[in-house]
């Protein structure tokens, strides 16, 4: 369900530690029904942020609406409609599964069930255990039930699958995206470039308390499909270029690319130049750039500043 | 009402469900009652070491339960980011508190409910008791302990708050007139003795339990004192993570 409902608003927000600027002007917006991953590395701003719209910091300058109001006046208000999901801890080391998920779901008082919600995240048999016996991922997944009481109309998720392993993040990805599927507003905070990229429906990427760009995976790849091969580790890439009218790039050892849409000519001349030289194709990819290419893209020391998607720094 | 309650549940089930918490609120009072009734060691000034030792553990039992016990516990909830993610849903900062301090009250009830009957069964015979001054005294006791508690814990980091919460709590056990009577201390500590919350709340029960307080009128007006400042320090100073 794609929703174009605006459930969070941020705009010109700022955060101050004192001398430290932590978050130092972004705008973006998130909608309903949809995953919203705010990525960057560590330390760009990402929680400041997500603080701020929980209503549980306060912002030095700029305005956040969350469901049309001001986290920081209507905390109360707010408290009932959003779920959260800390980045880490939250729960008492030696409260229990079933206990909490109940206690939460008074709290919120919005009727959620706590013996399915503690099923949904896949905890049923570890009911009675304390959180202090739970691994990595267990916790991570009773967190997220904990922000699932709320039945919330927002969620914010901070690094849900940190320190989960693979098996965990797949079922932490279902639930998050069942969550989306209800129309729940999803903002999720990750370093993870590839948790982002399977996940999201919509990236913010932040980087030095910057957003450096915003829009759909679709938008942020636009315009930079390529051509990515392994062979031999000393291609003539003169003689190439003249071959195929493309400049071929050496970016590892036996790696090289070629900033080009995968024609099916370029892709035939390009094999077919390998095989005339007596080269190896030990590996060939096409089509849109990697989240991670994207990343790298726009935080290069040369990068000309926001451009792609269709936000940018304020 | 059933956020309270729900709150109220949990506290009072990690509280009792916690051995170490057990041991300080429950273990230490009566084993101190029970030992240094039937051993005669301590200077007492009494005939009878349980009428001089009951109203003074009574007052260990609250300090114990509202200094103690929950700067530990709340110390350890700020490290955990547990106060931050409470914070985040509708139960309100309000709330929270009122159902702490009702967790304390409900574990000082059952602490009472044992300490009293094993004093009765050691021979402690109050002459008259005044049990509604006594319940008095110790809710002021436990504004009062909680303040200090919660100020400490809302500023010091988890081990260091659990280090400090202990080391105060054995200082004003010597010092507080619970086991040790006051004459017995050297005159400059026994003025700071009397002006401890701990001293206070011993005299002010073992005045309105058994009529044998050295100096009730001051220490009512210490525990006041006390009672009032210390819980506003820590709603100023008290930061949630």
């Amino acid at each position: 369900m794609a929703g174009n409902d605006t459930a969070v608003e941020v705009s010109g927000l700022v955060v101050r530690y004192g001398d430290l600027e932590a978050v130092k002007g972004v705008s973006f917006t998130a909608q309903a029904g949809l995953v919203t991953a705010v990525l960057g590395p560590n330390g760009a701003g990402k929680t400041s942020t997500i603080e701020v719209c929980e209503g549980y910091r306060k912002a030095s300058a700029g305005t956040v609406r969350v469901l049309g109001m001001d986290p920081a006046t209507h905390q109360r208000q707010l408290g009932e409609r959003i779920g959260v999901m800390l980045q880490q801890g939250g729960v008492y080391p030696s409260a229990r599964v079933l206990d909490t998920v109940r206690h939460y779901c008074t709290l919120y008082g919005k009727g959620a069930d706590p013996v399915a919600l503690v099923e949904q995240v896949g905890l049923t048999s570890r009911s009675k255990a304390t959180w202090r016996r739970l691994s990595g991922g267990e916790q991570q997944r009773l967190s997220l039930a904990l922000a699932m009481a709320a039945k919330p109309e927002v969620a914010f998720l901070d690094e849900p699958t940190s320190g989960v392993d693979v098996n965990g993040r797949d079922t932490i990805r279902g639930i998050i995206r069942a969550l989306a599927d209800t129309g729940c507003a999803v903002v999720l905070a990750t370093h993870e470039l590839d948790e982002a990229e399977r996940i999201a429906d919509r990236v913010v990427i932040f980087d030095g308390g910057l957003v450096i760009a915003d829009g759909t995976l679709d938008e942020l790849r636009k315009g930079h499909d390529e051509i990515r091969f392994r062979s031999s580790p000393d291609l003539d890439l003169v003689s190439l270029a003249v071959e195929i009218g493309m400049v071929a790039s050496q970016v590892g050892v036996d790696e090289y690319v070629i900033d080009a849409p995968p024609h099916p000519r370029l892709m035939a001349q390009l094999t077919a130049w390998l095989a005339e030289h007596g080269h190896p194709l030990t590996d060939l990819r096409a089509g849109s750039q990697r989240l991670e290419d994207v990343f790298r893209r726009l935080t290069a020391p040369d990068a000309s500043g926001p451009g792609a998607g269709t936000g940018g720094a304020a | 009402m059933k956020r309270f309650t729900s709150q109220l549940r949990t506290e009072v089930h990690l509280t009792l469900r916690n051995g170490e918490q057990l041991l300080l609120t429950l273990g230490i009072p009566v084993l101190l009652l029970v030992f240094f009734s039937l051993v005669d060691v301590l200077p007492t000034g009494t005939d009878e070491p349980i009428d001089f030792l009951a109203p003074g553990v009574l007052a260990l039992a609250v300090m114990s339960t509202a200094m103690v016990s929950l700067g530990i516990g709340t110390g350890f909830e700020r490290s955990y980011h547990v106060l931050k993610r409470l914070g985040t849903t509708p139960l309100g900062r309000p709330r929270l508190i009122a159902a702490k301090i009702a967790s304390v009250a409900v574990v000082e009830m059952v602490q009472f409910a044992i300490i009293v009957p094993v004093a009765y069964a050691l021979g402690w015979s109050p002459a008259d008791p005044n049990w509604l001054l006594a319940v008095c005294g110790v809710l002021l006791g436990t504004m009062a302990f909680a303040g200090i508690g919660l100020t400490l814990a809302g500023r010091l980091r988890g081990e260091i708050n659990l280090a400090a919460q202990n080391g105060l709590y054995l200082v004003l056990l010597l010092l507080g007139g619970m086991v040790i009577p006051f004459d017995e201390l050297p005159t400059g500590i026994r003025q700071v003795a009397h002006a401890l919350p701990s001293g206070a709340l011993a005299d002010v029960l073992r005045e309105t339990l058994s009529g044998a307080g050295t100096q009730p009128g001051t220490s009512w007006a210490v525990l006041a004192v006390w009672a009032v400042v210390m819980p506003a320090i820590a709603a100023a100073t008290f930061r949630w993570d």
